[in-house]
Parts: structure tokens; C-alpha cells; sequence
């Protein structure tokens, strides 16, 4: 029983990762139609804003010494900081191109971002060691749970009802669901694209912050390719949860995460190492049975 | 076309594939010329990635949908060659997993190609019977997931794949001309493929997918054979890669060519064959300048260099440019045809289509109409 319990809270708080990196994607996805691959070297700068730009072999800790409050703003606003610059540069001129070109113009930047980052602080991973203390278990009963993973839900869900009010309450927030259901019509009815476009890229900035620290926490190492495997799942967690909505990023999100750890404990030995073609063989087959995604949007339906 | 038509206006009128071709040839008797083996590397390079991206733009470019697998194509071509061809004397050692006709029999180069890329055909046909009966970006979400389905399999299948290994011993096959020849009998069957009713047909169905199934087009099955001719020629390709490198690994069949590649088409115009070719010969040729300025060049007594990385960085940088100025690729996805300054179609007025794409949601099907007038005169 408590294992099983635990490889849920295993699930759980993989899932949250999974499902804040999906709601980061999602967002600019809704009102942008934009599959941001640069989304994936936002997490990684989130990271690498830690140490000091150097080539040395061994990293320097700059923000990454000072006061958890401090440097997860500190970093949050260099990711913001780099996400509008990218907006500005690359998404701004292309607002009237398909999806296809500005997919691709995404991955062109995620390239620059990339190779920017070697060149800075040379292609070797670097080991980097932020709050040591999360990796303490918590044990309760004959329970143990490592901290970090009980941080990573908490946050995960804070931020969460934190988006909800955000999106009901606020001026933007409302502003940002109209446009995610109809951009056109949003803006006749006064809803500057430019600034909510600029917030939503904030947003997803932050979240990619977040989940750039909480994974850094995980793995310990700083590479220049640690984000593109959580933008890759965050990206299809938001087309099986159903493209444009918010939920169905976290719904993806969370049965990615969920769906994935229990199949690393189900499946036999021989299998295991197959582990994720299992999971992306369900993802076809999600898509096949729903192919609008598990969530079902008034804007994702087809209008002739 | 009508019988009254003299060869030389036939010609005219399906100039496309003969201008590319020649462009192509002209590359190949360049390399010939200069007797430089890099340069010569170079060369065979960009005509497998023209087998592979005109594949690819058999399916992209005529479907609109965006596939991000073939690179699992391309490899199970190249795995195909391997178990036909490959070091007969130590493939029971490195494959053993293999059946055991597999195992005594070797395939000359040639054969083991073609039947490489009927191999990869006969997977797309299995997957795309299931995942073609989506649209838009959920279509392309499947074909990424197929990928890596396939990734992951032939990572761990080690008494088939070497796993994560090399499979060395595959003999060298591909030459310039080898090469050069497979590029252009695909441009010819791309150009083909695309005036035929059955590519007509499938660009309608790009342009509106209601309106092409109205009228009768049968979506899915259409969709599905562009699907199994473009996956023929990434095996092909595949092959054609394998018979040259003689080595080959998975790693080499994942997310960096998926990009590359895709960037190719999209950089070039991924609704015209013209666009698919002219964005290889661009990308290549960027790439490989860059990585002359990287390595150094002697300017008077001065020797300037770009730091490691800028390739990269150039590259990326060139390629959103060429996004933000030309928004439809290099070519504004027309046809080349000859002569040159007699453009065959008019300019597509896409523009003002182009902004109700951003701004409103999918689909996307709906939102092409005025494209509708194009397709009736290519034919």
C-alpha cells in the first residue's frame, strides 16, 4: 500500500513539472497559435542565470548563493527579460505568418539561444547545487517522501490557483482568454494585442523560471540542452490535453507525468527500456480516439 | 495538356524539374572539377538531404500537414541497407537477432536501396493508415510521437540495431553520380506526383479540407499515399546515407535532422518542389561558408576566424531573417520554370489570408481559399 502511494506522489510530482512547463506553452499557443521550441532554452537560462558567464570548467554561483526568495526572482526576471527580447526580435515581425513558419522561426531562435550558451559558457554540463536541503526525505509512517517532491507539488499547485484568479479576476487575465477564444474579435473589442501578447510571454516565462529551478533542484547539472526534453513533453502534453486550453495543459501534463511513472514500475524488466515508446504510443492513440485533445475548447472546434 | 502541343511548349510548360535537375547537375560537375575531398563530402551530402526534403515536401508540401517523423523513415531505410548488405562475414555476431535469410544472404547495393526504401514505404503505409485520419497540428504531434516509438526501439533492439552502437561494415556505394541520379528521378516523380489528379486532388484538400471533401476527395486515402511515397524516398535517402558513411547510428536520424530539415523546406517555400530544393542548396551552402569562416580565412596578412558556435548561431539567425522578410520561403512558394522571367503563375494573394491566420484559431483548412485558383493552372 505505501508503496504503491508513493509511486502515485512519484507520478504526481513528475506530473507537476510536466503540467507547469505545459501551461507555459500552452499559453502563448493560446492567444499566439505559436509551438514555441525556444520555450525549452528559457527553462535552460533560467538555470544557467545562476552562475556567473564563464567558460570555466567549474561553475561559478552568483545569483545562485543568494536567498531562495531573491534568486527565484532574480531569475525569473532574466527568463522574462530574454522571452520579451525574443517577442520583440523574432514574434513581433512575424504576427501575420502561418503557424508552420512561425514554428520553425521558433526553433531558428532556439538555435541562436542555444549556441549562444555554449559559446558563453562552453558546451560542458556543469554541476550546479541549489537548496540542498529538499533532498531530505520526509517520512511519514512508513512513508518516505523526498522534500523536493513535496515542494514541486505544493508550488506546482499554488501556482496554479495563482493562474486561475489571474485568468478569472484580472483585467489581463480575462483580456488573455478572449483573445485565446478569438483574437480578432478581442481586438475590436479593445484589447491591445501587443500587451497581451507581452503578458502571456511573461507568464510562461515565469513558469519556465520555475520549472527551470524545481529541475535544476532534481538532476544537480546545468546543460545547454536541459530544457528541450521537458518543452518537447510540455508540448505534446498541451495537444493531448487539447490544443489552446489552459486545463487540458494540465490535464496532458499531469497523465504524461502520471501515466509514464506508473508504466516504468508496470512494465516487465525486458520491457522497461521501451518505456517511452509506450508512452508516446499512447499518445497516438489518444489523439486517435480524441483528436481535438482530452479538453475540448469552443475555439478548437471545427467551423466550417 | 492538349495533342496539339509541339515539344518545345511541353517542355516549356514543365520546365520545373529539368531547371532543378540542371541545377543539381551543375553542382556535381562543380565538385568533380575541384578535386577536393571535403568539398566532394559536401556535395553527396546536400543530394541526400534533396532525396530526403523533396520526400519530405511530397508530404508536407502537397498535404499541408507538417510531419516532424520522417527521420524515422530515413532511418529505418538506412537500418534496412544495413541488414541487407552489411559485413556478411560478422552479422551473425553483431545481429543475431536477425532471421536467419537475413543472415546468408547479401544484397547487392543497388537492390538493397530500392528495396530499403519499399521497406520504409510498407511502415508508412502501416502507421499512416492510423495516424493520416488526423488534421493540422495533432497530425503532426502523431508523426513525432512515431518518431520516437521508433527512436526508442531501434535504441534498445540491440540484437537487431546494435543499439546504441554503430553498425559499421555497410559497403560504399553512393558516389556523386549515384547520388545525383536518386536526387533527380525524385524531383522527376515529385513533379509528377504533384500535376497528377491524385496530388491535385491532395493540394485541394490543403487548400480547404471541407470544400475537397465536398467535391469528393477522398482525404485520408490521398493523404496516405503522399504519405507512403514521401516515406520511399526518406528511406532512399536513408540508404543512400548509410551506402555512404558506411557507418550509421540513431542518433543521426533524430530531432537535429527532423529541424534541419524541416527548416530546409520551410526556408526554401514548403508548398512549391522548387522551394524544397532551393532550401537545401541554400541551407548547405550557408552552412558550409560558415564553417569556412569558421575554420579561418587569409585576408591579406590578417587571418580572421569566427569563434566555435557561430556557425550555429549564423545559421539560426539567417533562417529567422529569411522568415521575417519572406514570410512563404525563398522561393514565395512558386515553381522555377524556364525562362526564368516568364513566371508561370500569377503571385498567390495570400496576404490578407495570411493575418486571419494568426489572429483568429484553427483550423487552418478553411482559411486558404483564394490559394484555390493556383492549383488549376499548374496542371
Amino acid at each position: 500500500m505505501a508503496s504503491a502511494l508513493q509511486i502515485l506522489i512519484d507520478g504526481i510530482s513528475v506530473g507537476s513539472l510536466y503540467a507547469l512547463a505545459a501551461l507555459g506553452v500552452g499559453l502563448v499557443f493560446g492567444v499566439l497559435r505559436l509551438v514555441n521550441f525556444a520555450y525549452g532554452d528559457f527553462i535552460t537560462v533560467g538555470s544557467y542565470a545562476l552562475i556567473v558567464p564563464s567558460a570555466s570548467i567549474t561553475a561559478i554561483m552568483f545569483i545562485g548563493d543568494w536567498p531562495w526568495p531573491l534568486l527565484v526572482i532574480a531569475s525569473a526576471i532574466i527568463v522574462m527579460i530574454v522571452a520579451l527580447i525574443c517577442d520583440f526580435l523574432v514574434f513581433r515581425p512575424l504576427r501575420q505568418a502561418s503557424p508552420a513558419v512561425l514554428m520553425i522561426a521558433s526553433f531558428g531562435l532556439s538555435y541562436v539561444i542555444q549556441n549562444a550558451i555554449i559559446i558563453i559558457y562552453n558546451a560542458r554540463p556543469k554541476a550546479v547545487g541549489i537548496w540542498p536541503g529538499l533532498a531530505e526525505a520526509i517520512t511519514v509512517g512508513d512513508l518516505r517522501v523526498p522534500g523536493l517532491q513535496v515542494v514541486t507539488i505544493v508550488v506546482a499547485l499554488g501556482l496554479l490557483a495563482a493562474l486561475v484568479l489571474f485568468l478569472r479576476k484580472s483585467r489581463f487575465g480575462v483580456q488573455m482568454r478572449a483573445a485565446a477564444e478569438d483574437f480578432q474579435m478581442a481586438r475590436m473589442l479593445g484589447v491591445q494585442a501587443n500587451t497581451v501578447i507581452g503578458t502571456a510571454f511573461v507568464i510562461s516565462a515565469f513558469l519556465a523560471a520555475i520549472v527551470s529551478l524545481l529541475f535544476l533542484c532534481q538532476v544537480g547539472v546545468v546543460s545547454f540542452h536541459m530544457g528541450t526534453q521537458l518543452m518537447l513533453i510540455a508540448f505534446i502534453a498541451t495537444v493531448i490535453g487539447g490544443m489552446g486550453s489552459l486545463v487540458g495543459a494540465v490535464v496532458g501534463g499531469y497523465a504524461i507525468g502520471i501515466g509514464g511513472t506508473l508504466l516504468q514500475v508496470m512494465l516487465p524488466e525486458n520491457l522497461r527500456y521501451f518505456r517511452d515508446a509506450f508512452v508516446f504510443g499512447a499518445v497516438i492513440i489518444i489523439l486517435l480516439a480524441r483528436p481535438q485533445g482530452l479538453v475540448v475548447t469552443r475555439a478548437a472546434r471545427e467551423r466550417v | 495538356m492538349s495533342r496539339t502541343m509541339t515539344l518545345g511548349s511541353a517542355l516549356r510548360l514543365h520546365s520545373t524539374p529539368i531547371v532543378l535537375s540542371l541545377v543539381l547537375v551543375l553542382i556535381a560537375l562543380v565538385a568533380t572539377a575541384f578535386h577536393s575531398s571535403s568539398f566532394d563530402r559536401t556535395v553527396v551530402d546536400l543530394l541526400i538531404r534533396v532525396v530526403f526534403v523533396v520526400g519530405l515536401y511530397i508530404f508536407i508540401g502537397n498535404s499541408g500537414v507538417v510531419s516532424f517523423g520522417h527521420a524515422a523513415f530515413m532511418m529505418i531505410g538506412a537500418y534496412a541497407t544495413g541488414w541487407q548488405d552489411c559485413c556478411s562475414m560478422t552479422k551473425s555476431f553483431f545481429m543475431p537477432g536477425l532471421p536467419q535469410f537475413m543472415l546468408d544472404t547479401t544484397v547487392p547495393p543497388p537492390i538493397a536501396t530500392f528495396i530499403s526504401g519499399l521497406f520504409a514505404a510498407f511502415f508508412a503505409l502501416l502507421v499512416g493508415a492510423a495516424i493520416m485520419r488526423l488534421s493540422g497540428i495533432a497530425a503532426s504531434i502523431a508523426t513525432f510521437a512515431m518518431l520516437v516509438v521508433v527512436n526508442v526501439v531501434y535504441s534498445n533492439w540491440d540484437s537487431v540495431t546494435a543499439g546504441t552502437s554503430t553498425m559499421t561494415g555497410i559497403p560504399a556505394f553512393t558516389d556523386r553520380w549515384v547520388a545525383l541520379l536518386v536526387a533527380v528521378f525524385a524531383i522527376f516523380v515529385a513533379y509528377l506526383y504533384q500535376i497528377s489528379r491524385f496530388g491535385l486532388m491532395l493540394r485541394t484538400s490543403r487548400e480547404d479540407e471541407i470544400a475537397a471533401k465536398a467535391s469528393g476527395v477522398d482525404v485520408i486515402g490521398q493523404r496516405l499515399l503522399a504519405f507512403i511515397l514521401s516515406a520511399f524516398f526518406a528511406g532512399l535517402a536513408g540508404s543512400l546515407y548509410a551506402h555512404f558513411l558506411g557507418t550509421i547510428s540513431v542518433n543521426a536520424f533524430y530531432l537535429d535532422l527532423t529541424f534541419i530539415t524541416l527548416a530546409m523546406l520551410v526556408v526554401g517555400g514548403m508548398n512549391s518542389l522548387s522551394g524544397a530544393v532551393i532550401g537545401v542548396v541554400c541551407i548547405s551552402a550557408l552552412v558550409e561558408i560558415l564553417r569556412q569562416l569558421e575554420r579561418g580565412i587569409e585576408i591579406g596578412s590578417a587571418s580572421i576566424a569566427l569563434p566555435g558556435g557561430a556557425q550555429e548561431i549564423g545559421l539560426g539567425i539567417a533562417m529567422v531573417l529569411v522568415l521575417i522578410f519572406r514570410q512563404r520561403g525563398i522561393t514565395g512558394n512558386q515553381e522555377i520554370t524556364w525562362p526564368l522571367s516568364r513566371a508561370m503563375e500569377k503571385p498567390e494573394r495570400t496576404r490578407d489570408v495570411d493575418r486571419a491566420q494568426t489572429t483568429s484559431p484553427p483550423p487552418p483548412a478553411s482559411r486558404w481559399r483564394h490559394q484555390s485558383k493556383v492549383i488549376k493552372q499548374e496542371g
